[in-house]
């Protein structure tokens, strides 16, 4: 079930969430498989993740 | 109880370690190494301790360096974060405690690093002294390649990707198994598999639960040691010659695909450890100590 919902910046299509979403989340866009990060809770916005940079990794 | 977790992006990951804390009804501050103001004068913070799991190893290090120094236990520490952030620190960690590896030369110049290449032989593993998920890896299998390789990498690749790491080239099984171990005891494993030489499921590679109990989970505990110990995912190589070899270990472990396959609780263990060494009664301890309660009872 869908809880909270957001606009895809790239693609404009709906991101749907199924649990409460946390800042800094990343979800990828269904419609355009672009990796959007959570920018903002309320009112819930979502931004593209910025690309993996050279040290990061596990 | 309150558990600082650090973080960059909130993936999978963070997210099932969040809900293991609050599972256990442990205030958890989620913090954003990307907008926290570091004061290394200041009092640290207010948590009796930080579990890091921030995708940058800069950030980790910034961090950690300063809040370990106010006294909280970090998880990992900075020393097992500097270790297993560098591939050529974790060799040298691992031929210190005499656990095998592959044969591992390193240079910081073009003409040492295809010296280097010529004296492990070939095949040849070139790879980044930090780096992750199997990025900039070259296997090279004769002197031209190598030499082209090297020129690439010293002509246009930045300060990090100057010190260059070549390895033996480890003629695997089709697989190299992946290890979790937590406070020093192997908990899961998995077998990765891929058609390419790289296995990393970063990478497309598949992954099945295997039994880490024998020789696989001894030279994981052993390499955990070596490195400092804490919460790692240790990288291991089935040589046919040579046996069990540890590849590499990472300090900020995936695992979201390797719940199911191994039916471990990956984050429920991570998190026991955490609060066992923050010094919180553990959902196991509570256990234990209710059996021990119920046993006296019946005596």
């Amino acid at each position: 079930m869908t809880v909270a919902t957001a606009e895809c910046p790239e693609c404009t299509a709906e991101v749907g969430f199924e649990r409460a979403p946390l800042n800094a989340e990343v979800v990828t866009c269904r419609g355009c498989q672009a990796e959007l990060e959570v920018t903002s809770i309320e009112p819930l916005r979502v931004e593209l993740a910025p690309e993996v940079e050279e040290d990061w990794g596990e | 109880m309150r558990i600082a977790l650090l973080h960059t992006r909130i993936r999978a990951e963070e997210r099932l370690l969040i809900e293991a804390l609050d599972a256990r009804g442990i205030e958890t501050d989620v913090i954003d190494v990307r907008s926290f103001v570091l004061d290394p004068a200041g009092p640290g913070i207010e948590a009796d301790a930080v579990l890091d799991r921030s995708m940058s190893v800069a950030a980790s290090r910034a961090a950690l360096s300063v809040l370990e120094r106010s006294g909280v236990p970090c998880f990992n520490g900075t020393r097992t974060l500097d270790v297993c952030s560098d591939k050529l620190a974790t060799a040298a960690a691992l031929a210190g405690a005499g656990v095998p590896a592959p044969r591992t030369l390193a240079a910081v110049g073009e003409q040492a690093a295809l010296e280097a290449v010529e004296r492990i032989g070939y095949p040849a593993v070139i790879k980044p002294a930090t780096g992750s998920w199997g990025r900039l890896i070259a296997r090279v299998s004769d002197r031209e390649s190598a030499e082209a390789i090297l020129e690439h990498k010293f002509t246009l690749g930045s300060t990090l990707q100057k010190t260059v790491v070549v390895q033996e080239y480890v003629d695997k099984p089709g697989r190299d198994l992946r290890i979790f171990v937590v406070g020093g005891r192997a908990i899961a494993g998995i077998a990765r598999s891929s058609e390419h030489w790289i296995t990393n499921t970063a990478r497309g590679g598949s992954a099945t639960g295997i039994n880490v109990s024998g020789e696989i989970g001894a030279i994981s505990e052993a390499a955990a040691r070596a490195v400092g110990g804490g919460i790692l995912a240790i990288d291991l190589l089935e040589c046919p010659r040579r046996g069990l070899l540890v590849n590499e270990i990472n300090h900020s472990m995936e695992f979201r695909n390797s719940i199911d396959t191994t039916g471990v609780d990956i984050p429920g263990v991570v998190v026991e450890h955490v609060l066992e060494r923050a010094g919180a009664p553990t959902i196991e301890m509570a256990a234990m100590r209710a059996r021990s309660a119920a046993m006296e009872a019946s005596a």
